[in-house]
């Protein structure tokens, strides 16, 4: 008991934690946790303890060898009781659980809320805010104190969006949409991971969540739909002409620029704002992003982005205009 | 053999001691004590397979960022992990106690299918030797033990991996589906006068009823496989989403299986546990009825729990509220088990021998892992915990701490039965202290891991999220698990060698088996037993004179002093050889081979199914009548 308590405590305060909840949807489920933990704990210490009395109390002696006990088949009493009890503690735990789950399908009215398409692809999430006209990826901006509706779906194999702090995750199943609702209470990032193994890059598949007021979510909509995308100078303008002869533009999009066709890599609006890049493994930092664009499968085993066998040169502007895009 | 086989030709009479001499009579072998001997070295060479690619992961989880295995290598090693530990460890184990010890328990001389018997094993050998077989042919599977659709199809999964999986698991599936029709029938109609089934042994009723479980289960399994297979040999479009199919397809009819196999590779155990602790504490099972229902129940109601591996799959609040509520039912006939368990210890003498001390560890570890279920359960809750970490924990406290000490508990104390030796007590002693604490060193931390959110099957994580510490305790103990289960495997092995010789009853127990001399005689029985209650040993200790009646009026079909057996045959080892050699030419996609193989294996069919068993006489050995009942409590 001890041991799990020193270990929650100090479990409490990683980025990540269950014990942290940051929104409705995470207190509840720690809520149903801790329920659960405890009343199972408490027969947990009913078992240990006639097993440890057991052991002890009943022990064959020395000289006992040869006797033998009574032979006691069984008692219809305690049969009946040690059924009954359990099941009137599960039936506590199944009432919460209907709940709950009603609970938590519960979305907010689409046409209310800010309603989100999280798309998970190999190994990125996209994010298109549907009746907010803005599309991004990696790096998810929501409203504190509302209730936000993701909308799940996949551009190839399952996956799952799970950011812990905020709440579970239900799966991404291609051919289907699935939904949820998230909540944070207090601006923050928090950060979680792809949790349905999805391939080679599932591990390095890792999610971002920024919470903001809402005046701040506001302004990042508004930079978002005008973004400062065409450099008029110097190497980031090189490197904005250099995104179409390199190919670039052939996956990837960037509002406020001719690049509209590519959607099968991430959109990278703003993407100099991000504060991670490569599915958020790597610091966004111009020589992490070099290093990317210089060989991305080297990075991150498994990526779909392939090595274009870039110049040193071409990387150097590219990596201007990408940090030029906020 | 209800039919009396007629012979073709002056029969001649086999001694009992020349039966099982030379390697060929291990390749033609029908005895079911010889096929449990067989399943024993198979499945202990997949388990430390099995071990060595978990200790593996766990070098490599040591660090963040770590580089000692590739990502790709990485998933090939959890997939082959769980594949090989379920398929081809436990289940496998479990089959090698049902044949060492069902037929002896309710009184037979051997399973009703003795031909279909040996094919099953070589079935499960084949299958794993060629799922095993991709490591060096071109890269193991690496989806994952459950194999979802889509990452599992040709589209995003070209190569060959999948395909050794699919075929695999079909060939070693086929083997696991005799067995369960095997044991099904053999309980139901081998057993001897007056063996009723409220007299059965609880390890049998629980044998009786992981049967049916295999045999309603398992097609659902060989089902999807072939509609992967399909997908991926002849391009039909099951899961291909483009064209309609559907992942949760694959989804459902896995888990449909997939959920009454883990009670498959539990209910056993719940047998084994239930013999030994009757046996250590001097009683009778408690509440034998009640646990027989329980047995019951539980077969029942894991057909009603399947979605639980489901809840984030997007069913909804209606289908998660009425799973999570059968998967918290399920709970109640299994705790009421472990009540009876200590009921029964309650008001004994207990002795705390080694297989007694794997009883007392299961106890509580099965416990604890039956608290992480009822946790998860809960569908809310779920959400958080699906693919984390703290199902990784869940599941290896109720596989390794339930399971699998029942199997070791269950393996000290059949070994004298089996092999004529008895395992090393100290020895015991040390590696069961070394498994429990590296046991609960490596898998209890994964409770927290998972609820501080690590996910499963990533080959590595970030520093600074706190996982850090929690993994380099868990690799610690993982080593020491490791050195728990050397130390126990060269027990078994050095005691094989040179172990003391076993009295037919070393530990003063309650079932036929130990009335039988150690090791068994081939035809197990020199008379049919008379079976006048439960615990039928235990009835003649206290109202007869320790010696197992012969029930009478019951005729041999055989000369006097003889008894007729079933004759070895190379059939079964030939059938399964053509049917690997099928799966490699499916796998290669070789439509010539694929039909050579098929019809020969046809063949092979239809002289097993065809060709009657001659059988032969073999000589009962009354010398070995004398050594029968020595002995009582060690």
């Amino acid at each position: 008991m001890l041991l799990a308590g020193g270990a929650t405590a100090l479990a409490a305060g990683t980025p990540e934690s269950e014990f942290n909840p940051a929104g409705p949807v995470a207190a509840l489920q720690l809520s149903y946790i801790e329920l659960s933990f405890w009343i199972m704990a408490g027969i947990f210490i009913v078992v240990a303890g006639v097993l440890v009395f057991t052991v002890i109390r009943f022990r064959e002696r020395r000289g006992q060898e040869k006797e033998v006990p009574p032979q006691v088949e069984g008692n219809t009493l305690l049969e009946i009781v040690w059924t009954i009890v359990p099941i009137l503690l599960l039936a506590i735990l199944g009432v919460v659980t209907v709940s709950g789950s009603f609970a938590l399908a519960d979305l907010a009215p689409p046409s209310k809320a800010v309603v989100v398409d999280v798309v998970g692809h190999q190994y990125w999430f996209a994010y298109q805010y549907t009746n907010l006209g803005v599309t991004t990826a990696n790096e998810l901006h929501i409203p504190v104190g509302e209730k936000i509706d993701l909308e799940l779906q996949s551009a190839d194999v399952m996956h799952a969006w799970w950011v812990p702090r905020l709440g579970g995750k239900i799966d991404s199943v291609p051919g289907r949409t699935n939904y949820m609702w998230i909540e944070a209470s207090k601006p923050g990032i928090y950060t979680g991971q792809c949790a349905e193994f999805c391939g080679t890059g599932h591990a390095d598949m890792r999610i971002v969540v920024d919470a903001q007021s809402p005046a701040q979510f506001n302004a990042w909509l508004n930079a978002m739909k005008h973004p400062a995308s065409v450099p008029t100078s110097g190497l980031a303008k090189q490197g904005y002409t250099d995104f179409a002869t390199a190919g670039c533009d052939a996956c990837h999009s960037i509002t406020g620029t001719n690049y509209t066709v590519g959607v099968i890599g991430p959109n990278l609006t703003g993407l100099a704002n991000r504060p991670m890049i490569a599915g958020n493994i790597l610091p966004n930092t111009p020589a992490n992003l070099a290093a990317w664009l210089h060989n991305p499968p080297g990075v991150k085993p498994g990526a779909l982005m392939p090595n274009l066998h870039l110049s040193p040169g071409k990387i150097k502007a590219l990596v201007a205009y990408l940090e030029s895009l906020k | 053999m209800a039919a009396i086989s007629k012979p073709e030709a002056q029969p001649h009479v086999v001694e009992p001691y020349e039966a099982g001499k030379g390697l060929w009579s291990w390749l033609n072998v029908v005895d079911h004590k010889r096929i449990a001997h067989l399943y024993f070295m198979a499945s202990g060479l997949f388990f430390l397979t099995g071990g060595s690619e978990a200790l593996l992961m766990r070098i490599q989880l040591f660090h963040p960022n770590n580089h000692f295995v590739s990502a790709e290598t990485f998933n090939q090693l959890f997939t082959m992990h769980g594949t090989t530990m379920i398929f081809l460890a436990v289940m496998p184990l479990f089959i090698a106690f049902f044949n060492a010890v069902v037929p002896l328990m309710i009184g037979a001389r051997d399973v009703a299918y003795p031909r279909l018997n040996a094919l099953s094993f070589w079935l499960f050998l084949a299958g794993g030797l060629f799922l095993n077989s991709s490591w060096f042919l071109g890269g193991a599977p690496d989806a994952g033990w459950f194999s979802y659709a889509p990452i599992s199809t040709s589209l995003y999964n070209p190569g060959l991996g999948i395909d050794f999986y699919a075929i695999g698991l079909q060939i070693a599936g086929i083997g696991t589906l005799a067995t369960g029709v095997n044991f099904l029938v053999t309980i139901l109609n081998m057993r001897a006068p007056g063996m009723s089934l409220m007299r059965l042994p609880l390890f049998v009723w629980t044998v009786l009823v992981t049967s049916v479980l295999v045999i309603l289960a398992f097609p659902a399994l060989t089902v999807n496989l072939f509609f992967l297979m399909f997908d991926r040999i002849i391009g039909t479009q099951f899961f291909a989403v483009a064209s309609g199919g559907q992942p949760l397809l694959w989804a459902n009819l896995f888990w449909v299986f997939g959920h009454p196999e883990v009670y498959i590779l539990v209910l056993p155990t719940f047998g084994i546990i239930s013999e030994v602790v009757s046996t250590f504490s001097r009683k009778p099972l408690f509440g034998y009825s009640t646990m027989v229902l329980a047995t019951v129940s539980i077969g029942f109601l894991s057909f009603m729990v399947w979605v639980h591996h489901m809840f984030t799959l997007g069913y909804g609040p209606w289908v998660n509220s009425i799973f999570a509520l059968t998967t918290m039912m399920i709970a109640v006939p299994t705790g009421v088990k472990i009540f009876n368990w200590l009921a029964t210890m309650w008001g004994g003498h207990i002795r705390f021998s080694v297989p007694m001390m794997w009883v007392v560890s299961f106890l509580v570890t099965f416990t604890i892992g039956g608290m992480s279920g009822v946790m998860l359960a809960m569908a809310p809750a779920d959400l958080q915990f699906n693919d984390s970490y703290f199902v990784v924990a869940h599941f290896h406290y109720v596989m390794i701490g339930g399971s699998l000490f029942g199997i070791l508990a269950g393996l000290y104390y059949w070994f004298p039965k089996i092999t004529g030796r008895m395992l090393n007590e100290t020895v015991g002693k040390v590696s069961f202290w070394l498994v429990n604490i590296g046991f609960n060193v490596t898998f209890f931390p994964m409770h927290f891991l998972g609820l501080i959110g690590m996910p499963r099957r990533i080959y590595t994580y970030a520093p600074g999220l706190g996982f850090t510490t929690w993994n380099e305790v868990a690799t610690t103990g993982a080593f020491i698990l490791g050195t728990g289960f050397a130390i126990l495997v060269a027990n078994v092995i050095v005691s094989l060698a040179s172990g003391p010789k076993a009295v037919a009853d070393p530990w003063d127990a309650r079932t036929l088996e130990w009335g039988l001399p150690s090791p068994v005689a081939p035809y197990n029985f020199s008379h049919i037993p008379l079976v006048r209650g439960r615990d039928p040993l235990w009835v003649e200790k206290t109202h007869g004179d320790g010696r197992i009646p012969a029930a009478p009026g019951v005729h041999e079909h055989a000369p006097d002093g003889t008894v007729h057996m079933p004759q070895p045959t190379a059939l079964p080892l030939l059938m399964a050889a053509c049917i690997t050699a099928l799966g490699y030419a499916l796998l290669y996609r070789n439509l010539y081979v694929a039909i050579v193989a098929g019809a020969v294996a046809v063949y092979t069919m239809h002289r097993s199914m065809f060709s009657p068993d001659p059988g032969e006489y073999m000589r009962i050995a009354p010398e070995l009548e004398t050594m029968a009942l020595e002995g009582g409590a060690h």
